[in-house]
């Protein structure tokens, strides 16, 4: 039991200001028996043994001076990772575009951005999934580039994925060392391996957990406890993790802070991914900020740095997003009245409207419930409870929606919306099929007539409605997907539900499916929009909802909103508790 | 401490492992309950057999023997299929295999060179299937589909589509040999059941191959080499396949291009409704085991009464619809209640 230690981890979430100073870790005292490991000398390496207990600060050997900031005495601590200008390009986007960070042992780095600011692709860059087109990472004092993920952990990197990587099939012992199992001759040293496992599920706070339980039957905490576990079986000197609280109830969150507390006074340095400030405020030692892959704010004090800064440094924009500019309109008939819908475990009690011409836009992160929410409005998926009526009708399914004038633009635009290696005509023509057909056979030149003029009127390019819809570009593919509820066959849509509508698409092409948008509000079609990019949602919309954790928390007219308040609802009302001094 | 947080999370958890524990025994159960039930038809329909104590001993015998070599290739099946692929070219992989090893010049080493030659083009062909999925990026349906049909092709060629005679005593002495009362076939099917079940319980390997088809992601960022995985398991999958080349060559006391045909079939079925997923990283060796039992029970049960292979195969299909519907149906309620 790590019973001296955790005293002060047990305690709620510390007011900013006071926590620092009674950390055990930021005693001055105690800094000096902290291992100061050399870069890239292993033998002096902390010998992070589980179940050991860290000792509290001896009060006679150091009283820490009250005002002593946390960062100044990690400052001491040597750097282990340090990246100066790293790339990394997919295909079409600059995933990383000059990133700088720099990690000291013993410290909780926290990594803050938007969604798409590459957070994911620098641990995975890290975590040696991905390698950097250019830059120098040095880990250790030496040149770092790992070529798979198992060298990434034979060098001490081990890294906690957002998406849980576990196998459902195999027992918790068994996940927790997958990869690099104790074995003998090709056999599992399965006593080994179930008594390791326990001692770190008893330093993480869970004995309770048998090691030979299948993590299938395990509830999603238990999971991410797991994969924690997972994180600790390597010996590793640093460990990243890319949300961790996301599926964690509130006081599994306190036992989170505790292990990592215990980890960083052993010397490991810990890479905290996370969407809430609180949490960065209370776990965090130092804050590094991404923008649109770029670092543009490093090695910030976490406690005392005001929120504003970080969320001006989050969303400063180099790109200017261009909205057309919305009239203001009369209140016009309600077209999509949406009463109390729930879906357990993804939103609950959600009621909203949508009027004839209105652009209506969802805030919120990934995994508030905001996809699934468009997605049971459409009839795709069952409601719970609660109802969807378009002009007065019921919609209970994909049929009837579309039937009363629904089109949708899902959220993956190539797996769930078009036939890649279809040509564009038929993508447009997928939801009105029936509508071709002359004694059940399609006509393909009406097919490709009707298509083209759509194609001309949302200038799609090239206008070859012939080409496969794979050669277009994103925001093109996007215009098909748009364009399908708008051939005349499919009969008339009135309200459109579009999910990340410019994900994936460049600047210019935003601009146009922007025009796109207003011009068919304008029409009179409804506009019921989810995206994760704030200015979006508040550029594009005459309305603006809120959403966290499957409710909406927050409806205000667009041009009464700015955009640090909705990111601030959004990552769960900081701001609106008070900013630190 | 945390350990009265987690308490009530603890109950519930409890209790879905007691379900947990029972799914496999349930599902098994459920196997020995059909092997039950055709029991009890054979007994209705010919008691004057069931009458006779040593026909009961020697008919066991008789269904087991029957089983040997597709539980052998069922074995090797279940492996890949948990592995998350499948192998359409089992079937062929042992006709060229037997075909092979009893050309007249590989006759001329002898039993150990014939055995010999059989596992090793086994193996060969099966690396072939795991090279071109996992290197080539072939669709394991298409890789093992092409294997099946190019197999066959090539041990028609090597036969000259003769049918050839194995005059070999020792090999042909397998069918017919018994130690301690028990057919050397069956003892073989049941070191290979029980090197099986070992190596996918209580191996590295075994433990990974769960991995590689339940997640492949998962198991590709834990370090695991998935691809060079993969052409382990068709390796493996084309061992046993040359192990069943020599149990049928023995009991046939020859071997041909069309031997062995359709057994990706029933290895296939045998493994599904021992409670494999076809989607990969779940299965059971001995769950396979009983679904091979089931069937050379059937094939038995129409043979002492003798009834046509026609009737026998609809009986088969409507058997593996039943089974893989009570899977689903098993797996929903299974994950229903993991919900609530």
């Amino acid at each position: 039991m790590t019973a001296p230690g955790n005293a002060e981890s047990s305690r709620p979430t510390s007011a900013p200001g006071n926590a620092e100073s009674s950390r055990p870790t930021s005693a001055p005292g105690n800094a000096a028996s902290r291992p100061t490991s050399t870069p890239g000398n292993a033998a002096t390496r902390p010998t992070a043994a589980p179940g050991r207990v860290v000792p509290p600060p001896d009060p006679a050997q150091a009283v820490p001076p009250p005002a002593a900031p946390t960062a100044e005495n990690r400052d001491r601590h040597p750097v282990v990772l340090e990246l100066r200008d790293v790339v990394k390009t997919f295909p079409g986007v600059r995933a990383l575009d000059g990133v700088q960070l720099e990690v000291r042992a013993g410290e909780v780095h926290c990594l803050l951005g938007q969604n798409g600011a590459g957070k994911s692709t620098l641990i995975k860059v890290l975590a040696g999934v991905h390698h950097a087109d250019a830059g120098e990472i040095t880990w250790l004092g030496e040149p770092f580039a790992p070529a798979s993920p198992q060298a990434a952990m034979r060098a001490g990197i081990a890294t906690i994925y957002q998406e849980l990587d576990l196998v459902d099939e195999l027992s918790v012992a068994e996940n927790a060392f997958l990869g690099h199992e104790p074995r003998v001759a090709g056999f599992n040293r399965r006593r080994l391996m179930a008594y390791e496992t326990r001692k770190i599920l008893t330093r993480l706070g869970h004995p309770q957990i048998p090691p030979r339980r299948l993590v299938r039957t395990l509830p999603a905490a238990g999971k991410q406890i797991v994969s924690m576990a997972r994180a600790l079986s390597h010996d590793a000197r640093l460990i990243v993790m890319d949300e961790p609280s996301a599926v964690l109830a509130h006081d599994e969150v306190g036992n989170l802070f505790r292990i990592i507390r215990e980890l960083t006074a052993h010397g490991i340095a810990v890479i905290y991914i996370s969407h809430r400030l609180e949490e960065i405020r209370e776990i965090g030692d130092r804050v590094t900020v991404l923008k649109d892959g770029r670092t543009t704010a490093a090695n910030l004090p976490a406690r005392t740095t005001a929120t504003r800064e970080l969320v001006s440094k989050m969303t400063g924009r180099t790109i200017e997003y261009v909205f057309p500019p919305r009239l203001i309109k009369a209140e016009k008939p309600v077209l999509l009245a949406v009463d109390d819908l729930t879906r357990d475990g993804e939103f609950a009690e959600v009621s909203l409207s949508v009027q004839e011409g209105e652009i209506v836009g969802i805030a919120g992160l990934v995994g508030s419930g905001r996809s699934e929410l468009l997605e049971t409005i459409f009839g795709a998926r069952r409601a719970d409870s609660g109802t969807v009526t378009i002009s007065g009708k019921r919609v209970t399914s994909v049929g009837g929606a579309v039937k009363n004038g629904i089109g949708m633009a899902p959220e993956e635009r190539k797996s769930q919306a078009l036939l890649l290696d279809q040509p564009v005509y038929r993508n447009m023509t997928l939801a009105s099929f029936a509508g071709f057909a002359h004694a059940g056979f399609t006509d393909t030149g009406d097919e490709r007539a009707a298509a083209q003029e759509v194609a001309d009127k949302l200038e799609l390019r090239p206008r070859d409605v012939t080409r496969l819809a794979r050669t277009l570009s994103g925001g093109n593919q996007q215009k098909v997907v748009v364009g399908r509820w708008l051939l005349a066959k499919t009969g008339k849509t009135r309200l459109l539900l579009l999910d990340e509508p410019t994900r994936g698409v460049d600047v210019g092409a935003r601009a146009e499916l922007y025009q796109v948008i207003h011009d068919l509000a304008a029409g009179g079609v409804g506009v019921l929009l989810v995206s994760s990019e704030v200015p979006e949602v508040l550029g594009l919309s005459d309305r603006v909802l809120v959403m966290r954790e499957g409710r909406l928390v927050h409806e205000a007219p667009a041009a009464e909103i700015d955009e640090a308040t909705v990111l601030d609802l959004v990552m769960a009302g900081s701001l609106l508790e008070g900013e630190p001094a | 401490m945390t350990t009265t947080e987690a308490a009530p999370k603890e109950t519930t958890t409890t209790r879905v492992l007691a379900l947990r524990s029972n799914e496999g025994l349930v599902r098994n159960l459920g196997l020995v309950g059909v092997l039950v039930i055709l029991v009890i038809i054979g007994i209705v329909t010919r008691p004057e057999l069931y009458g006779d104590a040593s026909w009961v001993k020697n008919n066991i015998f008789v269904i087991l023997q029957q089983a040997s070599a597709i539980g052998v290739v069922t074995v090797g099946m279940t492996f890949v299929i948990i592995g998350g692929g499948i192998d359409l070219s089992v079937g062929a992989i042992i006709a060229i295999a037997g075909v092979w090893s009893t050309t007249l010049a590989t006759q001329s080493y002898g039993a150990a060179g014939m055995i010999f030659t059989a596992i090793v083009v086994g193996v060969v062909v099966g690396s072939i299937n795991g090279i071109l999925i996992s290197y080539g990026r072939l669709v394991p349906f298409i890789a093992t589909l092409a294997m099946m049909v190019a197999a066959r092709g090539l041990a028609a060629q090597i036969s000259g589509k003769q049918t050839q005679v194995s005059a070999n005593a020792t090999i042909n002495g397998i069918a017919t040999t018994k130690i301690i009362g028990i057919p050397l076939l069956v003892i073989i099917l049941a070191l290979v059941v029980a090197a099986g079940w070992v190596l996918l319980n209580r191996t590295t390997f075994g433990r990974r191959t769960v991995a590689v088809g339940g997640n492949p992601e998962a198991a590709r960022l834990a370090g695991i080499n998935v691809r060079r995985h993969t052409v382990l398991l068709y390796a493996l999958s084309g061992l046993c396949c040359g192990i069943a080349a020599i149990m049928l060559t023995s009991q046939a006391t020859s071997a041909q291009a069309a031997m062995a045909n359709l057994y990706e079939l029933d290895a296939i079925a045998a493994a599904i409704i021992g409670g494999t997923l076809l989607s990969g990283g779940r299965g059971t060796i001995v769950g396979a085991l009983f679904g091979v039992l089931v069937f050379s029970t059937i094939t038995n049960l129409f043979a002492i009464n003798n009834l046509s292979t026609e009737v026998q195969n609809m009986v088969k299909g409507g058997i593996i619809v039943a089974a893989v519907l009570v899977q689903q149906f098993r797996y929903k309620s299974l994950t229903n209640l993991l919900k609530r």
